[in-house]
């Protein structure tokens, strides 16, 4: 009896559907390898197999010796999948608070670049000779948070005041802000002037402007990249899930989202609301934004024009893999951040390339669309497991919907799913 | 003014099909927001077909076909390919909409983040570099018609220097193709079991119309438009190159399609409105309007003071700035169809 019930625990049954989807991302990814390295002669088994054990634990490779591939701790593919973590973390929570309000963010691309362009400049153009860095960093950090805000809220707005879907107007906002920061910058003479590296704008340690390293860097001795910023991260994280699930504020914004209509019966602002959670959303895409690009050690390409950044892609992997959980979302964007990992040393190592990541990414994304039905899969599994007489009202409940997405559980699972 | 029209045909044309492509499958009952990643899709197949073509030599196995004529028919195999693969791809949304009852928005972006990944993933297999080109020569020289290819170097007025010059066959077959797919919608028995599929699926089905066939089909006629969509803007403005993006194209087709209300020639308008926004942002320096040899835009672009805010950039983003007010100002007429995005459950009433 007890081991039913903790199977029939919601949690274990999204973690569970998680890891299932996870998993299938992952053994679609290794078929692939397998099939190109079988068809492909310059590749071969060989590598293939080298491709695929790569993809499972790129994250404690420690290089090759004599052309075979050595495993074990690595501190540095450690400290830097940590750095990766960080803005995905923030894409990820600001897509699952949306999401958790009844909206789809896939405007968390822009959000970020208009987080990009905030840090940047106020990092870079104030005089550190006056000002402590520390404060500059501080009010750059917040600067790019409140850029990204202000751009989250315009698709809020748009929703709120004159019902646009918000996917198509977060859409337009992607690629506005897209050629914004690119006229932006254009004109700002904060392109890097060493060397031949003129597409991108210098870094912001050149300002003496840099992240603290908080101790992380005696943790992750070989990793030039950590740095304090995933400790922010998991702070943030943590507030928007008391936000989200203790406060009256994260309340109403549910509310809002799940009734737009009976909410504003039951007296609240649904407007409001509903810009306010945009606005939300996107100060954690900006501060994600701010948080990479102040570390110090990482350069932006300010010719956006033609492409948007992946992170607000990779946020919505991230929130929806981690069921918009914003406890969770730290999770799952470690997972993506290694999986990001293990794809730079796919192509360091084999003749494959680093877009198999993408690629299972996508397909766990694909997965997550109907985790329900997993999830639903699942409740039956355990159910027939367990309980024996159960097993009648279940497979005709199923016959009759075909999906069984009338029994209880299952149904409570796709309240909080469409929530 | 020929060069004029002729680039904004080219930007208009893709728009126009793929926005034809969202309209199928939205009158259908499924929202189709992956439009974009098939577009990237067929645009790879479309150009891979081309590319493994003259690498094996297929012209020169026949020399005696080996005239721009045949070009024409290799061109059309190659918009077919792209279509019938760009159509397979869409049958993963159509899966997963359909049969599995999933989150239309999330699995279509899913597709939309698969699409340029798998693309990248074969490119750098392939051609061991970030984009995959044509094996030899370039796309205007295989593919583009000319003139004095029709016979008609002699004439020299403004029909046929705009509209048979220096053209690509594909943007005609597309408008053909326009034409036939909005008939198909509303002229003819198909099409009015599809839109009702998209409005009251129950109605539909009580009068024995199958629900589930009807929205497949009106899934892989989107993933068809769409994915050959996708090798003609690869084909015509991009020559003929994949590099697993096209631009936020697809997306632009979203808006096209909801700015002209789910309606065709309301759709054909508002391409050619958005193809021209396009045109201006590509070709805004050799731009010469009313034939007197002072190109404006680009001199405006030069001012001092106007410079400043008529410059590419800005003719880059007013494409996405028009659709944001456009939308913003049409939302409240607007009219979806009805049952789109919702999952067919045919206990419901």
């Amino acid at each position: 009896m007890k081991t039913r019930s903790f199977f029939n625990k919601d949690g274990t049954k999204s973690v569970l559907s998680t890891l299932i989807s996870i998993l299938i991302g992952l053994i679609a990814g290794a078929l692939i390898i397998l099939i190109v390295g079988l068809v492909d002669d310059k590749l071969g088994l060989k590598e293939a197999w080298k491709g695929i054990r790569l993809i499972f634990f790129g994250l404690f490779s420690k290089g090759q010796q004599a052309g075979r591939l050595v495993f074990g701790f690595n501190s540095t593919n450690i400290g830097d999948m940590l750095f990766r973590a960080v803005p995905i973390i923030m894409t990820g929570l600001s897509v699952s608070l949306a999401y958790k309000t009844g909206l789809f963010n896939i405007g968390a691309s822009g959000q970020y670049l208009a987080g990009t362009t905030a840090a940047l400049f106020i990092a870079l153009k104030m005089n550190t000779a006056v000002v402590a860095p520390w404060i500059v960093w501080i009010l750059a950090f917040f600067g790019g948070m409140l850029a990204g805000a202000f751009w989250g809220a315009i698709p809020g707005m748009l929703k709120a005041f004159l019902n646009i879907n918000e996917v198509l107007a977060c859409i337009m906002t992607n690629w506005l802000a897209a050629n914004i920061v690119t006229w932006v910058f254009e004109g700002s003479g904060l392109q890097c002037t060493e060397g031949t590296k003129t597409q991108v704008i210098w870094k912001t340690s050149h300002n003496g402007v840099a992240t603290a390293k908080m101790g992380l860097d005696k943790l992750f001795p070989e990793s030039q990249q950590v740095d304090g910023g995933i400790i922010v991260v998991i702070l943030i994280a943590i507030l928007i899930y008391i936000l989200l699930t203790k406060t009256t504020l994260g309340f109403e914004l549910k509310a809002c989202g799940a009734n737009r209509h009976s909410a504003r019966y039951a007296g609240i602002k649904d407007k409001r609301s509903i810009v306010l959670s945009m606005a939300i959303a996107g100060a954690l895409a900006g501060a994600g934004a701010a948080l990479y690009y102040l570390s110090g050690s990482t350069e932006f390409h300010w010719q956006t024009y033609l492409s948007l950044p992946g992170e607000g892609f990779t946020g919505i992997a991230v929130a929806l893999l981690g069921a918009c959980n914003p406890i969770a979302n730290i999770f799952t964007g470690m997972f993506l951040s290694t999986l990001d990992v293990a794809g730079s040393k796919l192509s360091f190592f084999t003749e494959y390339n680093e877009y198999i990541t993408d690629v299972i990414i996508a397909v766990i994304v694909y997965l997550s669309a109907f985790s329900l039905l997993i999830k639903t899969w699942l409740t039956k599994k355990f159910k027939k497991s367990d309980d024996g007489f159960r097993k009648i009202p279940d497979v005709a409940y199923t016959s009759k919907s075909g999906q069984g997405d009338k029994l209880p559980n299952a149904a409570a699972a796709g309240k909080e799913g469409n929530a | 003014m020929s060069y004029l029209i002729q680039q904004t045909l080219i930007y208009a044309i893709p728009l126009m099909i793929v926005a034809l492509a969202g309209v199928f499958a939205e009158r259908s009952g499924i929202i189709n927001l992956a439009l974009e990643g098939i577009m990237i899709f067929g645009a790879f197949i479309g150009v891979l077909f081309v590319h493994l073509c003259q690498k094996y030599g297929v012209f020169e196995l026949l020399p005696q076909y080996a005239n721009w004529g045949s070009m024409q028919l290799f061109e059309i195999l190659g918009m077919v390919a792209s279509g019938l693969l760009g159509a397979a791809f869409a049958l993963l949304l159509g899966f997963a909409a359909i049969n599995l009852k999933a989150d239309q928005t999330i699995s279509g972006t899913a597709l939309n983040m698969l699409a340029p990944a798998i693309v990248l993933f074969f490119v750098r297999i392939i051609a061991n570099q970030e984009e995959l080109r044509l094996y030899k020569g370039d796309a205007a020289e295989w593919f583009m018609v000319k003139k004095g290819m029709l016979g008609l170097e002699a004439k020299d007025n403004f029909v046929v220097n705009t509209f048979f010059n220096k053209f690509y066959l594909a943007t005609y077959v597309c408008i053909l193709l326009f034409i036939v797919c909005s008939i198909i919608l509303y002229k003819t028995r198909f099409g009015l079991r599809l839109r009702s599929c998209g409005e009251n699926p129950q109605a539909a089905d009580s009068l024995g119309i199958n629900v589930r066939r009807m929205r497949y089909s009106g899934v892989l006629i989107s993933g068809f438009l769409a994915g050959m969509g996708g090798f003609v803007y690869a084909l015509t403005t991009s020559n003929c190159m994949s590099n697993g993006d096209v631009a936020g194209f697809g997306f632009l087709a979203l808006a096209v399609m909801i700015f002209g209300n789910w309606k065709p020639l309301n759709i054909a308008g508002a391409a050619l409105l958005f193809g021209l926004f396009k045109c201006l942002a590509a070709g805004y320096s050799s731009i010469d309007i009313n034939g007197d040899g002072v190109k404006l835009l680009f001199e405006l672009s030069k001012h001092p003071t106007w410079g400043k805010v008529l410059n590419p950039n800005f003719y880059r983003m007013l494409p996405y700035l028009i659709s944001l007010l456009v939308l913003a100002f049409t939302s409240k007429k607007s009219r979806a169809p009805k049952a789109e995005g919702i999952p067919y459950d045919k206990g419901q009433r």
